[in-house]
């Protein structure tokens, strides 16, 4: 138990110094599992939404690729975003290999079909409720997306989270596309992988309490946020 | 029409965060930097910690180091990821340089690979030379950790199998287990399951989980480590950026850069012996 309690007391004085090389990492991996999210949501509350509102040829099937894809491997969207934003790639020329972007689009692309399948469940009810009333008011089903996402706003907030969550929590996709570059890409995973391979167990373990606290306070931060922002 | 006040509301501040994390990314795009891909060992042993503040305060340069092995180092200078390449297999460099990705290869310094074991020996090799301790844990069957990742401790892992006269694609069994993973975490394994693993010396030094472990084999001039460094070459990826490379290996090699390589020490024990100057290293 040495191991926890060494741990424990790391992450406390880690804090309370607020070690500015610690400070650097928190910061870069909110910075870019935030962004990761906001884009996630952004591409992916609209299409889950209409995944509930339209009918079209191939919807059963988009609604259960949108849900197989909820397990899909972080590791392997990291190689297909390497393989894609490698100099010898098609987006070579961009130069944003091993970069915080590069981290951001393969959140990203982990985010986008957990909103998809979670906002599509949210708003079917809402819709199925709502939507002749909506369609009789004389709204196209596309004016009416606004309004059904307001009212399903709650679980849309919790998509957001959600697609945050695996962002934040990730190491997979982000230590092949960032690179693990100390003050430029090391996040707080990326971190813990370093330094349980260095050997230093407890504070690697102490960087995963002081994740865990954050990740702890965001979703916090943003159910009270979300709650002050939407109150009627 | 409160809601739609709502929803302008949380767009505007989506947006606003969004627009934050942007710039700020941008900021460090406009640094003096080069991306460095280079082995575990030189990261896991804390060299580059104590060396590229070094690097930046004489000459500028933010070096972005991607800490892989050095067969996925090579790879990704291959791809044109990476400015400068500093690994340590002669072997494939000297692949590297012939398939045309660098045009010269510079020597930096040198240290030498360990044989790690559980402290009571059970395989009963201390002190014997590299081969024949190879040769005993295969024939005894004790468990062996290899990198299996083509980094360049695997790369001489596996030259030293050949040499001892193993053929250890073919003959390894269940006592022999390749991870595909760093050396810290090649180490973190041998300890958490008594096993032997070969390890560079400078990693081992810095290593903190060393549990039951210690040296077995040490000192054979057969365990010899070389560091090289070479500048991808320009005229394959016009994205390499040539001068800033250039001067981070002019300095590597300067007499100033290989004595501060030198000083880098952990408990008074020196981890890298500077050896620019030696033609045929």
């Amino acid at each position: 138990m040495n191991d926890f309690s060494t741990a424990i007391e790391t992450a406390l004085s880690l804090i309370a110094k607020s070690d500015p090389k610690l400070r650097d990492i928190v910061l870069l991996s909110l910075r870019v599992s935030l962004t990761a999210a906001i884009c996630a949501f952004v591409a992916g509350a609209p299409l889950g939404t209409a995944l509930a509102i339209y009918r079209f040829p191939g919807k059963g099937a988009s609604i259960v690729l949108a849900n197989a894809l909820l397990g899909l491997p972080p590791v392997v969207v990291g190689l297909v975003v390497y393989l894609i934003l490698s100099r010898s790639g098609p987006l070579g020329s961009f130069g944003i290999m091993f970069t915080p972007a590069a981290m951001v689009i393969a959140q990203a692309a982990l985010g986008i079909p957990i909103v998809i399948a979670l906002v599509h469940r949210m708003t079917v009810d809402v819709w199925a409720t709502y939507g002749d009333a909506l369609l009789v008011d004389g709204a196209s089903r596309l004016r009416a997306m606004i309004p059904i996402m307001l009212i399903a706003r709650d679980g849309l907030l919790t998509a957001f989270l959600a697609a945050f969550g695996r962002a934040i929590a990730e190491v997979g996709a982000i230590i092949i596309v960032g690179g693990n570059i100390q003050g430029y890409t090391r996040t707080m995973t990326t971190a813990i992988a370093l330094e349980t391979s260095k050997g230093e167990l407890s504070f690697a373990l102490a960087l995963g309490i002081i994740l865990i606290i954050l990740s702890m306070t965001v979703s916090a931060l943003s159910l009270v946020f979300g709650r002050a922002l939407t109150a009627r | 029409m409160n809601r739609w006040r709502h929803f302008f509301k949380a767009s505007t501040v989506a947006l606003l965060i969004a627009g934050a994390a942007l710039a700020s990314g941008r900021a460090n795009a406009q640094e003096k930097s080069i991306v460095v891909a280079s082995t575990t060992s030189t990261q896991d042993s804390g060299l580059f910690d104590y060396l590229l503040p070094i690097v930046k305060e004489k000459t500028g340069i933010v070096v972005k180091v991607l800490a892989q092995g050095t067969g996925q180092a090579l790879d990704t200078a291959r791809r044109g990821d990476a400015d400068v390449v500093f690994v340590h297999a002669k072997s494939a460099e000297e692949k590297f340089l012939a398939e045309g990705f660098s045009v010269k290869r510079y020597p930096v310094m040198y240290n030498d690979f360990v044989l790690i074991g559980p402290k009571d020996d059970p395989a009963d090799v201390k002190d014997n030379d590299i081969l024949t301790a190879l040769q005993t844990i295969k024939a005894k069957g004790v468990s062996f950790i290899s990198r299996g990742d083509r980094s360049g401790t695997n790369i001489a892992e596996l030259a030293l199998w050949e040499e001892a006269g193993i053929d250890i694609a073919n003959d390894k069994g269940p006592w022999y287990k390749e991870i595909g993973q760093g050396m810290g975490a090649a180490l973190n394994m041998a300890s958490a399951t008594n096993a032997y693993v070969l390890s560079d010396r400078g990693t081992w030094l810095a290593f903190q989980n060393r549990g039951g472990l210690a040296i077995v084999v040490e000192g054979d001039k057969r365990l010899f480590n070389q560091y090289g460094v070479m500048l991808v070459n320009p005229a394959k990826y016009p994205s390499v950026k040539k001068d800033l490379g250039q001067q981070f290996i002019d300095w590597l090699i300067s007499p100033e850069g290989q004595n501060v390589i030198g000083g880098y020490k952990i408990n008074g024990r020196q981890l890298f012996y500077p050896n620019a100057n030696d033609p045929n290293a």
